[in-house]
């Protein structure tokens, strides 16, 4: 299988590739505390972006409402682990089911009635602020007060529980965006993967072909919020508060879509390289205004908002794209001999 | 020779608008069947109707013996049934070999060898060395061979062809008409097409049905249709008479 | 509960629904005619809510008088944001223009907080807390002035696209661009009067709503959606169904309120949106597209 996937990658992209994870891993030992939240960050979203890429780079659905699933998989296991002391990777399970349900009930009454494009992205923002206004009445969870894990002794590492220093955390995250990145790449260039571009790039000519367009979309939806549902697993556990307001809010989703349009949608490296840049300079920005004493709340996100401009006006396919083109790394997925 | 495509009493009515009105025809195993007439005749109608667009008002539609008229165009296409596009619509974004591959995938599940089989029928149609290209580079005579390769690549046992030839110098038009005779002789494929162009229909066309404000006014051997005297008027006018 | 109390909760919800109408018209120009997915609305009408707080406070302007020059500082947003941001991609796939307003709501909402930080800011009136008695029924004097500005306003912008010689042209651009173009129309400069005069809406509504509702700036992403929410249910294109559903959302909304928590009542909007989305996509007064 291993062959398989290696099959037509060029040299030097499978070379620079290694390269960076073996910096990646590597990096604890160089990096301080702070620098290692940072890169927290930046995985975080990197991952979350992949996720949501599948269905809007892969099957061109715009979510724009990717928070619900994060959001279900973060108080799904937070509250299986305060209510009932259960692991947060024997919950995931369960997150991913709900969230998987979730997913498949709104592609699936979208699918069904042709709601699409912008209606589409209308009713996932919809979906998400009924959970947000929801999850503010569940009083299982505590509801608007926030629901709060216990943080316990920060010396040991315990990846059972998820309870400990932020090293174990960049670990684990680091370990689900390779296996995100894996996947995506599987997915991409496989018979499903090849039906969700002919979907995104015309679903009318794709049905011409054969395809059964409402399966794959559902396929997508699947995959995509299937696949979110760990991020927010990771989120409850490395923060340790849920407030549905926070978590559910639209906001969220739009800082999940952003990496992966700044960096590049439908690209197998578009939200790795946008979550870097993205979470890279806003940090930067921080620090600066912080050392000269400028408190601005919102300036993060304010920074957001011009790179997005500035990407979708200069830049509308991203900045992976002409990157790719330098780095001779965008025939990657060429399953023919030249 | 049985007949691969049965189209009975078959009507399509657009809010009030009769786009086909009872039209009937049959086009035998292995033939090359074209329909022709005036713009707004109800030919791309038809099609659509054929390969599931639309379901009809009235009538029925059987292909290989089954009725085929309620289903979806991807079921359509999986029982054998290709077809291109007026105007055409290959995948802009994707190479010229993914969007035969896509097709070619509908049988054949393995990415690989769904990407030989296309590497193939590219061939066949004089498209092989532009494989790699994105399909929105490419000029409006490739495009359409490329609509058709990615249309054979779903192992069709018809084809329909929508004004394939639309567009294109009397040269380009010529080599067209040769992938279509060798697609029908070479790989006993059934061609259905609606067509404009004259001299390729009658170059090609075994037999051709008319069709006018939505009626069949005329079904018959190329050289008789053409002169036949209602078919006359529908393109001319009566002066011509 | 005595009926009165079921009656005062729907005219006010009435009242407020009619200023939901005034922000959901604008949308509805915007949308309907630019095609533009206005994704910062909802931010535009805080923009003018923050302009009536800050001229009440230092100047003690009733935002009722100041709606006109809101209004206008609004259209002149609107305009210069289609001429200088729209306009140049309008060739350009959905989802990127989609995009570039999501952009520009990130950047009014995250630069008003900057500009006048996180703690909601209101206006109080004189008359803030006088009600009207008509009959067993006890109306806010605010919810009243405001629901009246927003049929005024309203009424103004149907004649002028019923009747001023512009206001065809408008129209006759979200028919058929082509024909517009071959007409003679300069389209692009109606484009960006038109966006101005969506803005001009949100801006007349926001001035109004500032009497009603406390301003923040992350309410700026909420009534954007209840603007879509809006325009969805009334249907797409159709002006008074803007109005209808802007006074539907107010209704069910306050209703709601009454019956259930009231920080629940937005629950019955999304609840609307999605029926009418899976069973009536034009909406209420919709025309169906093809």
């Amino acid at each position: 299988m291993i062959a398989r996937l290696l099959h037509g990658v060029p040299r030097h992209a499978l070379l620079l590739l290694v390269l960076m994870l073996a910096v990646l891993i590597a990096a604890p030992l160089f990096a301080g505390d702070y620098l290692l939240t940072v890169l927290i960050l930046i995985l975080y979203f990197a991952y979350t972006g992949q996720a949501w890429n599948i269905l809007m780079g892969f099957a061109g659905q715009l979510s724009l409402g990717h928070a619900l699933y994060v959001g279900l998989g973060a108080y799904v296991t937070a509250a299986l682990y305060v209510h009932f002391g259960i692991g947060p990777w024997v919950g995931m399970p369960a997150a991913i089911a709900i969230s998987v349900a979730c997913g498949a009930s709104i592609g699936f009454l979208a699918f069904r009635f042709g709601v699409a494009g912008v209606y589409f992205s209308i009713l996932t923002i919809a979906f998400a602020e009924f959970a947000r206004i929801g999850f503010d009445h569940f009083a299982w969870v505590q509801g608007s007060s926030g629901l709060f894990l216990p943080v316990a002794n920060y010396k040991a590492n315990d990846i059972v529980n998820l309870r400990g220093q932020p090293v174990m955390f960049y670990y684990v995250i680091l370990a689900m965006t390779v296996v995100a990145f894996v996947i995506c790449h599987g997915l991409l260039r496989s018979r499903v993967g090849y039906f969700w571009q002919a979907i995104r790039e015309d679903e009318f000519a794709a049905r011409s072909l054969g395809i059964a367009t409402f399966r794959y979309k559902m396929y997508a939806i699947i995959i995509s919020s299937g696949m979110t549902a760990p991020a927010g697993v990771f989120y409850a556990f490395y923060y340790n508060n849920l407030f549905p307001e926070q978590t559910f809010f639209i906001v969220r989703s739009i800082e999940i879509i952003l990496g992966p349009v700044i960096g590049g949608v439908g690209t197998l490296f578009g939200p790795v390289i946008g979550a870097f840049l993205l979470t890279g300079l806003s940090e930067g920005l921080q620090n600066l205004l912080t050392a000269y004493g400028v408190d601005a709340p919102g300036v993060t996100r304010l920074f957001y908002g011009f790179c997005l401009l500035l990407v979708v006006a200069i830049l509308p396919n991203g900045i992976w794209p002409p990157f790719a083109k330098v780095l001779r790394l965008d025939r990657l997925h060429d399953k023919s001999e030249t | 020779m049985a007949d691969l495509l049965q189209v009975t009493n078959v009507s399509k009515n657009f809010s009030g608008l009769r786009a086909v009105a009872d039209v009937s025809f049959s086009v035998p195993e292995g033939a090359i069947f074209a329909v022709i007439g005036p713009n707004g005749a109800g030919k791309t109608t038809l099609f659509n109707l054929i390969a599931g667009v639309f379901a009809p008002n009235s009538g029925g539609i059987q292909f290989r013996g089954d009725r085929i008229d309620r289903l979806a165009p991807d079921e359509v296409c999986r029982r054998g049934i290709g077809r291109t596009f007026q105007l055409v619509r290959p995948f802009l974004g994707l190479t010229v070999e993914d969007n035969v591959t896509i097709g070619a995938l509908l049988h054949e599940p393995n990415p690989n060898a769904a990407m030989q089989r296309a590497h193939e029928i590219l061939s066949q149609l004089g498209l092989f060395a532009k494989r790699r290209h994105l399909a929105a580079t490419l000029t409006l005579p490739d495009r359409k061979r490329l609509e058709v390769a990615r249309a054979l690549a779903t192992g069709p046992k018809l084809l329909l062809l929508d004004e394939v030839m639309a567009g294109l110098r009397p040269t380009e038009i010529d080599r067209i008409v040769e992938v279509v005779r060798k697609l029908n002789s070479d790989r006993g494929i059934t061609v259905l097409l609606i067509e404009h162009v004259m001299r390729a229909v009658m170059s090609i066309a075994s037999r051709v049905l008319v069709l006018h404000h939505g009626a069949a006014i005329a079904e018959g051997a190329p050289e008789t249709v053409v002169r036949d005297p209602a078919v006359v008027r529908s393109y001319l006018g009566e002066e011509a008479l | 509960m005595p009926a009165e109390i079921y009656l005062n909760v729907a005219v006010s919800g009435l009242l407020t629904g009619l200023v939901y109408g005034l922000m959901a018209l604008g949308l509805s120009v915007i949308f309907g005619i630019v095609r533009v997915v206005n994704f910062a609305h909802g931010e535009m009408m805080t923009i003018a809510m923050y302009i009536a707080v800050v001229l009440f406070a230092s100047m003690h302007l009733d935002p009722l008088l100041m709606m006109l020059p809101i209004a206008a500082v609004l259209f002149g947003f609107g305009y210069l944001l289609q001429m200088t941001l729209i306009n140049p991609f309008i060739a350009r796939p959905e989802h990127s223009q989609f995009m570039l307003m999501v952009a520009v709501a990130l950047i009014i909402v995250n630069g008003l907080l900057l500009i006048f930080g996180p703690d909601a800011k209101s206006v109080q009136t004189s008359y803030a807390f006088d009600s009207f008695a008509i009959g067993s029924l006890i109306v806010d004097a605010t919810k009243l002035y405001a629901g009246l500005a927003a049929i005024l306003v309203a009424a103004a912008l149907f004649a002028f696209f019923r009747f001023a010689p512009l206001g065809k042209a408008i129209r006759a651009c979200a028919d058929n661009y082509t024909g517009a173009l071959v007409v003679g129309l300069d389209v692009k400069r109606l484009y960006a009067l038109s966006f101005g005069i969506g803005a001009a809406c949100v801006g007349a509504a926001g001035a109004i709503i500032v009497l009603i509702i406390d301003v923040t700036p992350p309410l700026g992403p909420t009534y954007t959606l209840l603007a879509f929410v809006i325009v969805i249910v009334g249907g797409l294109g159709s002006m008074p169904g803007a109005l209808l559903g802007g006074v539907l959302i107010g209704l069910t909304e306050a209703l709601a309120g009454l019956f259930f928590t009231p920080s629940a009542k937005s629950m019955f909007a999304f609840g609307i949106l999605v029926l009418v989305l899976l069973f009536r996509p034009e909406g209420i007064m919709g025309r169906r597209l093809a």
